[in-house]
């Protein structure tokens, strides 16, 4: 009998109630029955419709809609678009993820001020998050594409190599690292199983499956909220929504799953 | 000069700058640290009990990072156990055990230090996040190697005791880069909060060594 489940470097413990015993080895397999379970309607649908119509909306001072954002495949092109980012945008002349180029797009067809447009980036009960429905929407058009990150421009080579320099940083009182955590094979926290983000088939299973839908908070989470809460746990200060070290780190992250067909929003515990 | 041929000079110039940037290889080794040390400074804002210095590495933080993913030389492993070993402080009384089930709630607990701790809370030191302890607890990590039986099977004589001290006080003196925090040392755990823990390790009654 399980005695408790309890925070894992104070990740929020396991949030489901498991009626039996649950022997060790075992608990793995149960838990991803649990996840394929809720697979089916999963709430992640609720904010990419509401993503949807926030990008078709005219909002902001010069009331316009997001249809000609361009995400990077020519402006209001969305379908498959986040399997491409990060990437190298010639008009702002730097690497942007998702979730930067939203505020790019804002800011510059709807005229919000930078800080308008990055209020709010993580939703609660009360407040719910534009950027994450927008972020819901945009990459549910990319399930099923696989990914393709190109490293090719200069300043994509750049965010990657220090992106992995991020990756392996370590800090803080407790000395952590993400490679604390995610640098071996087979590897759990607690109960919750790792993926090893320094092998292709860690990063491609991790990578591909944000955004998702947490069950323990009922809000959808997009990549920029996986960092800042593990940065967080890392015991490191507060990551800046959109900042440079989090597009860096994530251009590591997301060309190192490419070839794997992106497969969000999910849902996990 | 005309306008014609200031302009000139600036088409010419800003295709010597775009030149070199496309033919700029990816950062070096040494040169990717440096920006990514720089570029977190300016990405990270205090929080909280988590200032900005938590991005400051120390050396032993500092050479970790910079040899992650590949091998440790030697050497490099050497100075880092020795200068870790070299900080370890001992219990003044020599006493090195306390009260194992005080030990075991703080092997149980994983908040502290996080910004979003109260700091007026003592810290856990998370022991299951990563370890096997007992039988009672099943939901326990891998990262780390299993303790269950940990005196049962090393014996419960002072000089396991003084190793156990200084594994959870400094665990870099014995295994350059491990991933275990420094929890003595590091001021996570308290004097007293050591004692704890190395009774949960060390007490033949704790049920780590049933």
């Amino acid at each position: 009998m399980i005695r408790s489940i309890r925070p894992a470097l104070a990740v929020a413990g396991l949030a489901l109630a498991v009626p039996f015993a649950l022997a060790q080895g075992s608990a793995a397999d149960e838990i991803e029955k649990y996840r394929q379970a809720l697979q089916d309607g999963n709430p992640a649908e609720l904010w990419e419709a509401r993503g949807e119509g926030l990008w078709k909306t005219p909002t902001g001072p010069k009331n316009v809609s997001l249809e000609r954002c361009d995400l990077g495949k020519g402006p209001g092109v969305v379908k498959g678009a986040y399997a491409e980012l990060p990437r190298y945008f010639p008009d702002a002349d730097r690497v942007m993820d998702l979730e930067s180029r939203l505020v790019w797009c804002r800011v510059t067809l709807q005229g919000m001020t930078e800080a308008d447009a990055k209020r709010n980036p993580f939703g609660g009960p009360d407040r719910k998050s534009d950027l994450e429905a927008l972020g819901a929407y945009v990459t549910g058009e990319s399930r099923g594409v696989k990914m393709a990150v190109s490293l090719n421009h200069p300043k994509m080579k750049e965010a990657y190599a220090v992106g992995e320099k991020i990756f392996y940083f370590r800090g803080g009182p407790h000395d952590f690292s993400c490679a604390t955590c995610h640098g071996e094979d087979g590897k759990r926290i607690r109960l919750q199983d790792l993926p090893n983000l320094t092998s292709k088939a860690g990063a491609q299973k991790g990578y591909t499956t944000w955004p998702a839908y947490r069950v323990s908070q009922g809000e959808l989470r997009t990549f920029q909220w996986r960092l800042n809460d593990c940065f967080r746990q890392q015991r490191f200060p507060e990551l800046e929504y959109a900042s440079p070290a989090s597009v860096a780190l994530t251009t590591f992250l997301a060309a190192n799953a490419n070839g794997a067909a992106f497969d969000a929003p999910s849902i996990k515990r | 000069m005309n306008r014609n041929h200031l302009y000139g000079a600036a088409v010419a110039a800003a295709f010597v700058i775009a030149g070199c940037a496309m033919m700029q290889p990816a950062p070096s080794d040494a040169e990717a640290r440096a920006k990514a040390a720089a570029m977190m400074k300016a990405s990270f804002k205090e929080k909280g009990q988590a200032k900005l210095d938590r991005l400051t590495q120390d050396e032993t933080q500092a050479l970790c990072s910079q040899y992650a993913g590949k091998e440790l030389p030697k050497d490099v492993a050497t100075k880092i156990e020795q200068a870790n070993l070299a900080a370890i402080k001992y219990p003044s009384d020599g006493k090195y055990l306390g009260d194992w089930k005080r030990g075991e709630q703080i092997a149980q607990r994983g908040t502290g230090f996080q910004y979003s701790d109260d700091p007026k809370v003592p810290s856990g030191a998370n022991c299951y996040a990563c370890h096997q302890l007992t039988q009672q607890e099943i939901s326990y990590g891998t990262i780390g190697p299993t303790l269950y039986q940990f005196a049962k099977l090393r014996g419960y004589g002072d000089d396991i005791k003084r190793y156990a001290w200084g594994k959870v006080w400094n665990a870099e003196a014995f295994n350059a880069c491990t991933n275990m925090p420094r929890f003595g040392h590091a001021g996570i755990l308290t004097s007293a909060q050591v004692q704890d823990v190395v009774a949960l390790l060390m007490d033949p009654a704790s049920p780590v060594n049933q």
